[in-house]
């Protein structure tokens, strides 16, 4: 590992400016996933500039009804509060399925929106990638790629966005406060991510110095009843292969209103909009669930050895419905 | 993975390594040391401080071999920089004990042969301190239901400590022993 400085910020502020100049210093969350792509030689940042003391780290209600989240709480926390688990139990359950308890004692929220892929090519700096070494080529498309994107991919990437709890976000509606050089601003979930294009190396719409302050959860009387459902190559402590978040609301056996996202199938989370426009006045039948999927997925390029994501993402879509469908 | 891009390198080449002078607290014993910044806390713990308990296995956070505690609360030492933890409180597997008393886990361990060969448990033993800490506080897991109180049975006890792993495979008596502690 390179050597590298170490400060705490003393404030927001300071830490936005420490950041910004642009010449190599980086933000410090739980570090989860920064120490490892240090060791790793992904990451060689020249001075770590550590947030954890001042990053906000509470849990607070907004006047509208909904939650305002600090970039600081931990993973554990998050998931762990009686509000979150009653008005959005998606998001506490996408935080439950994702890595483990001593993970998310550590991961912060806005360190959690900002992990890199886990796309093998680009944690192995012995191979190109266009992700980490912007030109250098993408193995994956003709390597493996078994648990990269059937969405939205590019020529030049395949990755796909790790993050548990940004599904959950994106199907939310969530909004994301940022202070950056320019002053605060808000990003929309989803929107905070963007798909690769010819620019695999940029994961979300931030630039340096822009630091994730707080995550706001909007009133959403339907997110009560909601859930989170993450298919994996084992039972826990596991990446998704696919994962559907959903809230779902019906009324005389017809969806009033809904918000889906899947995750693990694109360089995003990826809100299922046209499934949702499709199911908005439908019966909340198997059929119309299963119809809305299909239309979802009319998009999906799959690659040839992940093509069994889209019947997988579309038959977990139709589950996760169909039990939000029939729960009392 | 190999193991080179671990080790901090002292040929001349090199740029040189950024230090910082820090008081570290673990298991209530006060430290100063001066550690260089790319320490973590399970190289500090084990090289520098003689408390060789914790165990290295991935160095990658995912076997949980390293787990201690920092203000109570279980965590990965491998993804932790020394130089973050200066002003929290350690315990690692050395302080669980009282005095010349085994914590009752500990006990558990031994009375049902929680254990083969021993690398993975000090971190198992952290990892349900900081568990039933975690379930005594009312903290779901991915396979809780309801908002009831928690009831660790083997389900809940298995999801909740997947981050830690046993080659040996004594997950039964691990899971049999943590169940005999819990409330």
């Amino acid at each position: 590992m390179r050597p590298f400085g170490y400060q705490r910020a003393a404030s927001t502020r300071a830490a936005v400016e420490a950041v910004g100049a642009g010449d190599g210093a980086v933000f410090l969350g739980g570090g989860t996933n920064l120490v490892d792509l240090m060791r790793l030689g992904v990451a060689t940042p020249h001075t770590l500039v550590d947030v954890t003391r001042i990053a906000p780290a509470t849990i607070e209600e907004t006047a509208g009804g909904g939650l305002l989240v600090g970039g600081g709480v931990r993973n554990g926390e998050l998931a762990a509060h009686p509000l979150v688990r009653r008005r959005y139990p998606v998001l506490s359950q996408a935080v439950l399925a994702g890595a483990s308890g001593q993970i998310r004692n550590m991961a912060t929220v806005g360190g959690n929106l900002l992990q890199r892929t886990r796309c093998s090519y680009f944690q192995d700096v012995t191979k190109p990638c266009n992700k980490r070494q912007p030109g250098s080529g993408c193995p994956a498309r003709e390597g493996d790629h078994r648990n990269l994107a059937i969405i939205g991919h590019s020529e030049s990437c395949v990755a796909t966005q790790p993050s548990d709890m940004a599904v959950a976000l994106a199907a939310l509606g969530a909004t994301v406060h940022v202070e950056g050089p320019g002053g605060p601003r808000a990003v929309p979930m989803p929107g905070l991510h963007r798909l690769p294009g010819d620019q695999p190396q940029r994961d979300t719409v931030l630039g340096p110095g822009d630091l994730i302050t707080a995550v706001e959860l909007p009133p959403l009387p339907l997110a009560a009843r909601s859930r989170y459902r993450k298919v994996r190559d084992r039972a826990s402590f596991s990446f998704a292969v696919v994962s559907v978040a959903a809230a779902l609301e019906v009324a005389g056996g017809v969806v009033r209103d809904c918000r889906i996202a899947l995750g693990a199938v694109a360089h995003v989370p990826w809100r299922a909009e046209t499934a949702e426009a499709a199911l908005r006045g439908a019966e909340a039948t198997e059929a119309e669930f299963t119809r809305a999927a299909e239309l979802e997925l009319a998009g999906a390029r799959p690659l040839p050895g992940n093509a069994y994501k889209v019947p997988l993402a579309r038959n977990l879509l139709v589950r996760v419905l169909t039990d939000l469908a029939e729960a009392p | 993975m190999n193991g080179e891009a671990n080790t901090i390198r002292g040929d001349a080449a090199a740029p040189a390594p950024i230090t910082s002078d820090l008081r570290l607290s673990v298991n209530k014993d006060v430290h100063p040391i001066t550690v260089d910044t790319r320490e973590t806390l399970l190289d500090t713990l084990r090289e520098r401080l003689d408390l060789t308990g914790s165990k290295k296995g991935c160095d990658h956070g995912q076997c949980g071999a390293c787990t201690v505690l920092v203000d109570g609360r279980r965590v990965k030492s491998c993804l932790t920089l020394t130089v973050t933890v200066d002003d929290r409180e350690i315990t690692t597997i050395e302080g669980l004990a009282g005095g010349d008393s085994p914590h009752p886990l500990q006990e558990a361990f031994i009375e049902y042969d929680a254990f083969q060969c021993g690398y993975c448990t000090p971190g198992q033993l952290c990892s349900a301190v900081g568990m039933l800490a975690e379930a005594q506080d009312g903290w779901p897991s991915a396979v809780s239901e309801g908002d009831g109180p928690v009831v660790l049975d083997e389900e809940e006890i298995r999801e909740r400590m997947s981050g830690n792993l046993c080659r040996c495979g004594a997950y039964p008596n691990i899971v049999e022993a943590i169940r005999r502690v819990a409330p």
